[in-house]
C-alpha cells in the first residue's frame, strides 16, 4: 500500500514538472514531425516496389517515427535525472522511507507518460495527412510504447546514475542510439535491405517493434514479429528496469 | 546523553581520474559521540571525509566497517528505522527547481508518512518557523540562495527528525543569510534538535557549534569544545611579517627558534607564527633582536589561539590557507 501511495505522489510531482516545462515535450517532437512532413510524402511514389510493405506511406512511416521519439527523445530522460541529482533532489528523495523502487518508478512512468502524448501527437499530424490505422492495431502499439518507454527510460537513468555527467551521457547515448535507429528500418524498411543488415537487424529490438507496428497498422495481426517484438521488448525493459533499480540502490554518492 | 556514537567508521572508494584503480580511503576508523540537542560541526577542508561521513551516517552510503548508534538504533542492522529519526540537507540542498517550496514540503511530509492534513499543516508549521512565506509559492528555481538554504532546512525537517545533518548549509551563502541561517541553526537546536554539520569555515565552527571534531584526510585529529581546542595551545600567537630581503626569513628562524618563551613556530612564505608563552613580553625581544641581524619587519601582530592554529598543530598545515 506504502508503495502505491508513494509511487503516486512521486509519479504526480513528475509529470507536473515536465507538463510545467511543455516546451521540452514539443522540441521532442521537432525533429519527427519534420519527417513527417518532409520526408514521409517522398514514400508515396515507392508503394509498387516489391518488397514494400502494404498500407501506403504513412502506414510504413508513422511506426518508424514513434520508435524514432523513443530512442532520440526518452532515452535522454537521465539528462532531467542529472539535474535532479546535482540540485539534490534525489538525495533528499532517497533519505525519505519510501521504496527505492516507488522513487525509480515515479520518474520512469513519467517518461512513458510523455511518450504516449508524443506518439498521440505524431498519429494526429499523420491522419489528417493520409495516415489510415487500424484501432485495435494502434493499442497494441501503444502498449509497444509502453515498453519501449520502461526500457529507454531504465537505460538512461541506469547511464545517468553512473555518468553523472551529461556530456559523457550525451556522447554514450548517441553512439548507441543511432546504430540501432539506422538497424530498425524506420525511414525505409528492411525487407529492401542487404543481407548484412537484414541479419545485424535480426537482433535489434526496435526493427521488430516497427515491423511489427506496420502490421498492427493495418490490422495484420498474424505477422510473428508482434509477439516476437512484444517479448523481446518486454524482456529487455525488465533487465533494463532493474539495472537502473541496483545503480538506483547502489546510491547517488 | 549521547544520541550518536559512532565508532570505527570506515569507507574506501576506487579511485577515478588521474590515479585511476587506486583506494582512496576516505573515511579511516573515525569514533565520535554527539549529545542529544548539542550542535556538532565537522571541520575540516574539502576532501578530508566529512560528506562521506554525513552519507553514511544519513544512509545514503553504505560503510565498509564500523558500528554505529544513532538515536537508539543500529545504522548497519536497520537503516530503515535510522532514516525516520534523521533528516538530511545535502550540500546541493534539494529543494526541486520546477516545484513551488510549499509543494515540495507538501511531498516530503507525505513520503515519511503523514497525512494529506498532517502534512498540510506540517508544512505551514515550518513555513512560519523559518520565515519562508514570502517567496514559498513561487518556483524554487527562482529564489535567491538564502531563500533557497532555507527551503532545503524545512525539507529536512518535515518529519520532526531527533537529528538533522546538514552537510556545508553556508557554503556559497552571503554573509547576511549565514548569519540568518545561523540563528536559525540555534533555534533549532533550542527545539530539542541535535545538529550535525559540516563546516570548512573555522570561523562558522567557532561560533556556532558546542563541539567541534576536525577531519583531515579521514581521520578524526580533536575532537572538544572551539574554547577547548583553543585552550589546549597554551599562549599567544605571534604572527610576523618581514621584508623580502635575501634571507631574512632564514635569518628570523634562526634567531628565534632557540628563544625559551617560543614554544613552536611555523613558517609560511615571508609569515612567521610563533606560539609564545606571553605575548606583551615577547614582541620587543623580537623586535629588538631581529632589527640587530638587520631584518626589517613589515608587520608584527599577536592574537588569542584561534581553531586554525589548533587546525594547523594538529595537522602541519593551515585550513585558513587552503
Amino acid at each position: 500500500m506504502r508503495f502505491f501511495t508513494d509511487f503516486r505522489l512521486l509519479f504526480i510531482r513528475s509529470v507536473k514538472g515536465s507538463l510545467r516545462n511543455p516546451v521540452w515535450l514539443f522540441l521532442g517532437l521537432f525533429q519527427p514531425a519534420l519527417y513527417l512532413l518532409l520526408f514521409a510524402p517522398l514514400l508515396q511514389g515507392l508503394g509498387s516496389i516489391p518488397g514494400f510493405p502494404a498500407g501506403g506511406a504513412y502506414a510504413v512511416f508513422t511506426p518508424g517515427l514513434l520508435v524514432m521519439i523513443a530512442l532520440f527523445g526518452t532515452a535522454y530522460a537521465g539528462f532531467g535525472l542529472v539535474d535532479q541529482i546535482r540540485a539534490g533532489v534525489v538525495e533528499r528523495l532517497l533519505v525519505t522511507p519510501a521504496s527505492r523502487l516507488a522513487i525509480l518508478l515515479g520518474y520512469v512512468m513519467r517518461d512513458v507518460v510523455v511518450l504516449l502524448i508524443q506518439s498521440c501527437v505524431i498519429i494526429a499530424i499523420a491522419l489528417p495527412m493520409g495516415l489510415s490505422v487500424s484501432l485495435p492495431g494502434l493499442l497494441v502499439t501503444f502498449a509497444m510504447m509502453v515498453l519501449t518507454g520502461t526500457l529507454m527510460a531504465s537505460c538512461s537513468y541506469a547511464l545517468a546514475l553512473i555518468l553523472k555527467r551529461e556530456d559523457s551521457l550525451a556522447s554514450v547515448l548517441n553512439t548507441v542510439a543511432t546504430p540501432l535507429l539506422l538497424l530498425s528500418g524506420i525511414t525505409l524498411p528492411l525487407t529492401l535491405a542487404p543481407k548484412i543488415i537484414r541479419s545485424l537487424a535480426s537482433v535489434n529490438p526496435f526493427a521488430y517493434e516497427v515491423t511489427a507496428s506496420r502490421s498492427l497498422f493495418v490490422g495484420n495481426f498474424a505477422d510473428s514479429a508482434i509477439k516476437v517484438g512484444i517479448v523481446f521488448l518486454a524482456s529487455l525493459a525488465l533487465l533494463a528496469f532493474i539495472w537502473a533499480a541496483r545503480s538506483f540502490r547502489k546510491g547517488t554518492a | 546523553m549521547a544520541i550518536i556514537s559512532v565508532q570505527g567508521l570506515r569507507k574506501a572508494y576506487k579511485s577515478k581520474g588521474k590515479k585511476k584503480g587506486g583506494i582512496v580511503e576516505a573515511v579511516q576508523g573515525i569514533d565520535l559521540t554527539v549529545q542529544k540537542g548539542e550542535i556538532f560541526g565537522f571541520l575540516g577542508p574539502n576532501g578530508a571525509g566529512k560528506s562521506t561521513t554525513l552519507k553514511m551516517l544519513s544512509t545514503l552510503l553504505s560503510p565498509d566497517g564500523g558500528k554505529a548508534i544513532i538515536a537508539g538504533f543500529d545504522l548497519l542492522a536497520h537503516p530503515a528505522r535510522v532514516r525516520r529519526q534523521i533528516g538530511y540537507v545535502s550540500q546541493a540542498g534539494g529543494a526541486d527547481g520546477s516545484a513551488t517550496g510549499r509543494e515540495d514540503l507538501h511531498l516530503q511530509a507525505r513520503l515519511f508518512g503523514l497525512s494529506r492534513d498532517h502534512a498540510r499543516a506540517r508544512a505551514n508549521e515550518l513555513i512560519d518557523a523559518l520565515d519562508l512565506a514570502p517567496f514559498v509559492d513561487r518556483f524554487s528555481r527562482t529564489y535567491s540562495g538564502g531563500q533557497r538554504r532555507k527551503v532545503d532546512i524545512a525539507l529536512g525537517m518535515v518529519h520532526q527528525p531527533a537529528v538533522l545533518f546538514l552537510d556545508e548549509p553556508t557554503t556559497g551563502l552571503d554573509p547576511v543569510s549565514r548569519a540568518q541561517l545561523w540563528n536559525q541553526i540555534r533555534l533549532l537546536r533550542s527545539g530539542g534538535t541535535t545538529v550535525f554539520l559540516t563546516t570548512h569555515y573555522m570561523d562558522e565552527a567557532d561560533a556556532l557549534c558546542d563541539r567541534i571534531a576536525i577531519i583531515d584526510t579521514g581521520k578524526i585529529v580533536a575532537e572538544d569544545s572551539p574554547a577547548g581546542l583553543k585552550r589546549s595551545i597554551s599562549g599567544d600567537i605571534l604572527s610576523l611579517t618581514v621584508n623580502h630581503v635575501k634571507d631574512a626569513v632564514q635569518i628570523s628562524r634562526e634567531t628565534l627558534k632557540d628563544l625559551d618563551f617560543v614554544r613552536e613556530m611555523s613558517v609560511e612564505g615571508a609569515s612567521l607564527t610563533l606560539v609564545v608563552t606571553h605575548g606583551g613580553e615577547a614582541i620587543p625581544i623580537v623586535l629588538r633582536l631581529l632589527e640587530g641581524r638587520g631584518v626589517g619587519v613589515a608587520d608584527i601582530s599577536l592574537s588569542r589561539p584561534s581553531l586554525d592554529d589548533v587546525f594547523l598543530r594538529m595537522t602541519g598545515h593551515s585550513l585558513a590557507k587552503e
